[in-house]
């Protein structure tokens, strides 16, 4: 109780740190605003104010947005290739954070270091030699092959962050379990994967985030109009000369809703993952 | 056994990563368009580059990003993240609203800025000007294009800092900080003295992956201003992606992403160094 005390402010000083964090919040919610409001404006009404309140809702800006964006194809695409991430990245980067958290093989210290490197590696460093490659083989347009992509870029930091998880399991649990005669893989499954279940969901929902919202790796690979992402969709929907502004932000809201309301729900859940695996997005 | 668990993660790693990277390092030292055979120029593609008035400035727009990301968002996070230890209440409000523009895709909120601010037609910059306000869209000058594209960088980015140096912040001894106060030390001192040293680790890993980060951006230079006008904003990521994507000049793109690598490699080293302290425990 004493803390409590001793570490209330003046009165002024409140007032002025409310202040400031208050004219942050504002400025960072200002451009989020004018995509939301003008995401129902006519096109000629953003033209004269896209600080106004509607005048009109236009509610069709949504539809047309759907239609133009072919967001019925793209965004299935995005999801499925989203999932198909996520449980790539899931499934590989437990297996390779339970052998590194523990120990269990005697080069686990080089293969820590050797995955913290490919983290900050950057993406030119193999892009454009994997780009001519898969045209070879076949892969442009194909999901699956973008799926692996995104695997090799996001699993070190999947592990990372799920090395942790293991670490804070108490060693007499797997000990127990050998007595009682489990072979390894059942103490990996049975023992160990329930226990960081917490972590693995934090990690789909991260993993989640960066593959929906990936744009240089996705406008590379999928160029076709049958495979690409919602996000790329959007950008060319974006890039045309006669741009309807309204429709715009109408097709960014459709993208970023679902994003958002997962992470107002899930908000610690989010913060603790990023801040935990330090990768920019 | 364990082994075997690490083969899935190191696979995907090796052949997206690892194989590619040592090839591009290799084509840096060839001419090649991506379909004929690549013919060996030894160190043709460096001088190109080093003759290349825009390698020069894409290089300079590298530096000055890495100056201005590691001064201004790190104040304004350290900043914000104190101000939120002195309110206490709403501390998480605050923290997820920051947050919130780290969800959103890079290419919607390039988007917004361009079209709902930035535009003199559309955006806000437009209706200050038709109000006689003599405002510029920053993003077609050229002595202003870079900074243009910065400042959207900046605003999505500060707010991810703020929650990391507040989550580390609030990991300082309470007494320290009491202490000061009781004292009488003045808010600026507290920083200086108890809190910033306190947390010298967080700030110091910060700004080692920034350097990272700096040399790796890509999203919001390309879909802005795609290194205009007048190249005055390209960096080396948009370089070498016109190069081998555009030009097809796979080999100086290459050179140009191993020039990417090094400044990566040597703030890698940083921070390998930095992790491996953690690691050891």
């Amino acid at each position: 109780m004493k803390r409590e005390v001793t570490l209330i402010e003046s009165r002024t000083t409140l007032l002025l740190t409310y202040g400031v964090l208050g004219i942050a919040l504002v400025i960072t919610l200002f451009p989020i605003a004018l995509l939301v409001l003008n995401s129902m404006k006519p096109a000629t009404q953003i033209v004269q104010n896209p600080l106004a309140w509607p005048e009109t809702f236009r509610w069709d800006n949504f539809t047309r947005a759907w239609e133009d964006a072919r967001f019925s194809t793209t965004m299935l695409n995005s999801a499925i290739l989203t999932a198909t991430t996520i449980v790539l990245v899931c499934s590989t980067a437990s297996l390779t954070a339970y052998v590194l958290a523990r120990r269990k093989i005697e080069s686990w210290k080089i293969v820590t270091f050797y995955l913290l490197g490919t983290t900050t590696a950057p993406i030119q460093l193999f892009l454009f030699p994997l780009y001519f490659g898969f045209a070879k083989l076949g892969l442009i347009n194909n999901p699956f092959a973008v799926a692996l992509i995104y695997t090799a870029i996001f699993s070190p930091f999947a592990v990372m962050l799920l090395r942790t998880y293991f670490l804070a399991i108490p060693r007499e649990l797997e000990e127990a379990a050998q007595i009682d005669g489990a072979n390894h893989w059942q103490i990996f499954t049975r023992v160990m994967l329930p226990i960081v279940s917490p972590g693995i969901l934090t990690v789909a929902l991260i993993i989640g985030l960066y593959s929906w919202n990936e744009f240089l790796i996705a406008t590379t690979f999928l160029q076709g109009a049958d495979n690409m992402t919602a996000i790329v969709s959007f950008f060319l929907l974006s890039g045309q000369y006669s741009s309807d502004w309204g429709e715009i932000m109408a097709a960014a809201l459709i993208i970023v809703l679902p994003v958002v309301i997962l992470f107002v729900l899930l908000q610690r859940r989010f913060i603790e993952g990023m801040a935990g695996g330090s990768v920019k997005g | 056994m364990h082994r075997l668990y690490l083969v899935p993660t190191l696979l995907i790693n090796v052949v997206i990563i690892f194989i590619p990277a040592v090839l591009t390092v290799a084509l840096a030292f060839f001419r090649w368009d991506g379909i004929t055979m690549p013919v060996f120029v030894g160190l043709q593609n460096f001088q190109a580059l080093w003759n290349d008035r825009i390698f020069w400035t894409a290089l300079t727009n590298n530096l000055i990003w890495t100056g201005i990301f590691l001064t201004i968002p790190i104040f304004m996070g350290l900043l914000a993240a104190t101000l939120l230890l002195i309110a206490r209440r709403g501390s998480m409000f605050f923290q997820v609203i920051y947050f919130l523009p780290m969800i959103i895709a890079t290419a919607i909120l390039a988007r917004v800025w361009q079209g709902m601010i930035y535009s003199p037609v559309s955006g806000v910059n437009g209706m200050l000007q038709r109000m006689g306000f003599p405002t510029i869209d920053p993003l077609t000058q050229p002595s202003t294009a870079l900074l243009g594209i910065a400042t959207v960088d900046l605003w999505h980015w500060w707010g991810f800092l703020c929650v990391i140096f507040f989550a580390a912040l609030r990991q300082v001894p309470q007494e320290q900080i009491e202490f000061a106060r009781l004292e009488g030390v003045s808010f600026w001192n507290t920083l200086r003295y108890v809190l910033i040293p306190a947390i010298r680790p967080t700030i110091t890993l910060m700004m080692i992956m920034t350097v990272i980060w700096s040399f790796l951006v890509f999203d919001f230079v390309y879909i802005l201003t795609q290194g205009g006008p007048a190249f005055s904003s390209e960096v080396l990521s948009t370089l070498a992606y016109r190069s081998a994507f555009y030009d097809l000049a796979v080999g100086k793109a290459a050179a140009v992403a191993v020039v990417i690598s090094l400044f990566g490699l040597a703030a890698t080293a940083f921070y390998i160094r930095a992790q491996a302290k953690e690691f050891q425990s």
